[in-house]
């Protein structure tokens, strides 16, 4: 059996999975949001960020290697993570309090678990305008954290490619819609879809259904992100 | 010619390959002027792709307009040594004389005054595009007369030539640039050699990539070259990257003017090395105007029988084809270049696998530089011995350097590795100079104490870019133009360039509004221990590299714009009055909190 080291427990892995697989198998957290155990890595949200022999990489890309050392939880990594956390907050429109996804909002539960007490940064207010074209679902862009697992899931499972990503930089990049006017309405998107429910924050919701479950009742509501890794294993 | 029309003879020229979208988007946007929701709609039916895919492309590019542009699109080089040639008052009265204001299109349609990063012109500054082709050495006078034929709606085409001229400006010679190769002398060494004794030739001539990085080209070609192709079309590709987007970079551009057959030759080499029978020349967009003079070199080189079938005469076959770029600095990075190759936004790949194993269609590619292209030329030719003797140990050979910034004759100078930035600075006849920006924003400032410091991969590793400034300017101001420059170039794929890139732009912005304090100070280096370790790629690690060594280096720059405070509040009451006081049209002192307004 292959094995490394994670802030010092024995991790085994089978060759070929990355640092975050093998992890979560074991049921050991790393933080992460543009992850999925369904899909390939995209690697762009950088909260799985690791430090492996002095070197910083992403551990949903990186591959396991016999006798790795990597470190994971440590006060440099988290605060890191805080700080990228934040750059989230500020850079969408994010109001928890209103927001039909608090407490099933993995942006929400990851902050919560890493202490994120403010967003430090001054707020970016972009201009988000929310897609309520179609019959059944709401786009709301504010809280979009660019993760792409509508995108993939889109693509790989409903063989439909509804979403991509597309533009540049700050200003730039944001979902596509595969229509000529840029409404779901105008798509074949179907409540139905794996797409549909792949959001880990707020932006696809399924409209004339709110709060179904109350406030307090809710996924991360029960126990930290962080204490529900064996779920997520493959 | 309908505009159906015009779009599908695009699209059969490249024979409805989604691989080569983007340059059927330019293609298309260079005759209807812009891409229209319906035209977009109908390049993605053709070509078999999502249309969001296609969308998706398309708005990656700042040179790709989705929305109608200006009959006229004029685009300033917005580089700081364009700013220490006068562009800002330049682009003030541009837009005064034609009522604009900057990046908005004028009311009827005609004409948007906007500014670009870096167009590779450093020399022969203030530079500008307007509809996509270069102009260098703009001066009040010229503005004016430009500013007529716009209103005038003289076409393009027919504005004076001499706008349209660049310059090589040669200033230095060494054994590249001095070179006296006839076109299929260095590839018929090669062939007479055969691939494996080339490789070993150049990897004993000690040859290290010049586009900043310095990986030994021997082992990457090596690499290309065992690793084997896949899928139903196996294959190995030669890519160049002369997507010279690093400011104040221009080397490139003049290899490609005076010196193309040498680096369609060093491309030919590396093809017979790894086994390539077809090249790419990655050409920014900035050097739109040199595609057909360089579409006329390749013709040249077919018809002399030094590219296609039975190259001089032996088996060995080979072509190149040229790709033009769209405006995104981010593609100069090799995986992100071939992803532009394939159509798609120029986003880095997660690496490994590398490109010489999984590049260009999935399959080996190679991807160097113009210059190290060129350079090979030489050793096969005259062979590693020779060429080992130039440079240093470490650094074989010689390097050009783009020298722009204060001094009397900038241009390009080539040198042997090992020169010093005081030699050079000697040179180039620059005086009283505080600092040196070597390989550009993502490089080294280097200040007075360290001008003994020498050009080379074990000491100052640079792409070429070589910009001075005196000691009359004001290095803070220098930092937050790259600030500026990497916000704006930055691709989005993570977090921590997407929106620290921002954060340090808008601190900087902050810091030069006299609001910083020493807090502020502290938030920026700590956002570059943050990007500089978790970034995906190279852009978001050394975007906080001229914030941080300016900071080291220049301190006095930055405290003197610091209020004395240890805290600074972010919100500034004044400047939120600035949208009341644009809806009232006032501005005068008692619409400010500061001048004399009520608190």
């Amino acid at each position: 059996m292959n094995i490394f080291q994670l802030d010092g427990e024995d991790i085994p892995f089978r060759a070929g999975q990355t640092v975050m697989q093998a992890a979560t198998r074991h049921g050991v957290y790393i933080p992460h949001l543009c992850w999925h155990p369904d899909f390939a890595a995209h690697g762009s949200c950088k909260l799985c960020t690791v430090k492996v022999n002095g070197r910083f990489g992403s551990a949903c890309t990186l591959e396991a290697q016999p006798g790795m050392n990597v470190e994971n939880r440590t006060t440099e990594l988290d605060d890191k993570r805080r700080t990228m956390l934040q750059m989230f907050f500020v850079e969408g429109n994010h109001f928890c309090p209103s927001c039909e996804k608090s407490g099933n909002c993995a942006l929400q539960a990851t902050a919560y678990e890493l202490k994120m007490m403010s967003p430090h940064f001054d707020m970016f207010y972009p201009d988000r305008p929310v897609d309520a074209s179609h019959p059944d679902v709401l786009l709301d862009f504010n809280r979009c954290i660019m993760c792409s697992l509508c995108v993939t899931a889109s693509r790989e499972v409903d063989g439909k490619h509804v979403f991509a990503m597309g533009g540049r930089g700050i200003l730039g990049r944001r979902i596509h819609i595969n229509s000529e006017s840029g409404k779901l309405a105008d798509t074949d998107f179907a409540l139905t879809d794996r797409a549909a429910s792949i959001c880990p924050v707020g932006v696809i919701l399924e409209k004339r259904r709110g709060f179904a479950v109350p406030i307090g009742e809710r996924k991360y509501d029960k126990s930290p992100i962080s204490a529900q890794v064996k779920e997520k294993a493959p | 010619m309908s505009d159906t029309d015009t779009i599908d003879a695009v699209l059969e020229r490249h024979r409805r390959d989604g691989t080569r979208l983007v340059q059927i988007l330019r293609e298309t946007q260079e005759q209807l002027g812009w891409l229209a929701p319906a035209t977009l709609t109908h390049i993605a039916a053709a070509i078999g792709w999502p249309r969001a895919e296609v969308s998706g492309t398309a708005s990656f590019y700042s040179f790709f307009h989705t929305r109608p542009r200006g009959r006229y699109c004029v685009l300033w080089s917005d580089n700081i040594t364009d700013r220490m040639l006068g562009n800002g008052e330049l682009i003030d009265a541009m837009c005064k004389k034609l009522w604009l204001e900057p990046g908005r299109v004028s009311e009827d349609g005609l004409v948007s005054v906007n500014t670009t990063s870096c167009t590779g012109m450093g020399d022969q500054g203030p530079a500008l595009l307007v509809n996509y082709r270069a102009v260098t050495g703009m001066s009040q006078a010229r503005l004016g007369e430009m500013v007529g034929l716009i209103r005038s709606e003289v076409p393009v085409a027919e504005w004076p030539a001499d706008w349209f001229a660049v310059a090589d400006n040669i200033r230095r010679k060494d054994i590249l640039l001095a070179h006296d190769l006839a076109p299929g002398q260095a590839l018929a060494a090669a062939l007479e050699r055969g691939p494996e004794q080339t490789l070993a030739e150049i990897k004993d001539a000690r040859l290290r990539g010049r586009g900043g990085a310095g990986f030994a080209t021997g082992l990457k070609w090596e690499a290309c070259r065992n690793a084997p192709g896949s899928g139903s079309n196996p294959a190995h590709y030669v890519v160049c990257n002369a997507d010279e987007g690093e400011p104040g970079t221009f080397k490139d551009r003049v290899l490609l003017t005076s010196c193309a057959d040498l680096v369609f030759e060093g491309m030919s080499i590396a093809g017979l090395v790894v086994g390539a029978k077809k090249g790419l020349l990655y050409l920014r967009g900035e050097y739109r105007y040199l595609l057909e003079p360089l579409e006329l070199a390749l013709a040249a080189r077919r018809s002399a029988g030094l590219l296609g079938g039975n190259i001089l005469d032996s088996d060995f076959e080979f072509d190149i084809e040229i790709h033009l770029g769209a405006g995104a600095y981010i593609c100069g990075e090799e995986s992100a270049l071939i992803e532009s190759l394939e159509g798609k936004p120029g986003r880095p790949r997660i690496r490994p696998p590398f490109p010489v194993t999984r590049g260009y269609l999935d399959q080996p590619t190679t991807v160097n530089n113009v210059e190290t292209l060129a350079a090979a030329c030489l050793i096969a030719t005259h062979g590693a011995a020779w060429y080992a003797q130039h440079g240093t140990e470490k650094s074989t050979g010689t390097k050009l350097l783009s020298v722009s910034g204060d001094c009397e004759r900038p241009g390009i100078y080539e040198y042997p590795y090992g020169v010093t930035v005081r030699q050079v600075l000697e040179d180039c006849g620059a005086s009283d100079s505080q600092a040196v920006q070597i390989s550009g924003p993502s490089g080294v400032c280097v200040a007075e104490d360290e001008f003994s410091r020498r050009i080379a991969f074990e000491d100052l590793p640079t792409a070429g870019a070589f910009m001075i400034f005196d000691e009359t300017r004001d290095m803070f101001e220098v930092a937050r133009n790259f600030a500026h420059f990497f916000a704006h170039e930055s691709c989005g794929f993570c977090t921590p360039c997407r929106v620290g890139t921002t954060l340090v732009r808008n601190m900087m912005d902050k810091i030069a509004q006299s609001h910083g304090s020493p807090y502020d100070i502290d938030e920026l280096f700590k956002l570059h221990r943050l990007m500089q370790g978790a970034s995906h790629c190279g852009l978001g690690n050394s975007a906080c590299n001229p914030v941080f060594d300016t900071l080291n280096k220049f301190r006095p720059a930055y405290e003197r714009r610091l209020k004395s405070l240890d805290y600074e509040p972010a919100f500034d009451l004044d400047a939120a009055l600035s949208q009341a006081r644009q809806m009232t049209g006032r501005d005068d002192a008692a619409a400010h909190l500061q001048n004399g307004g009520e608190a």
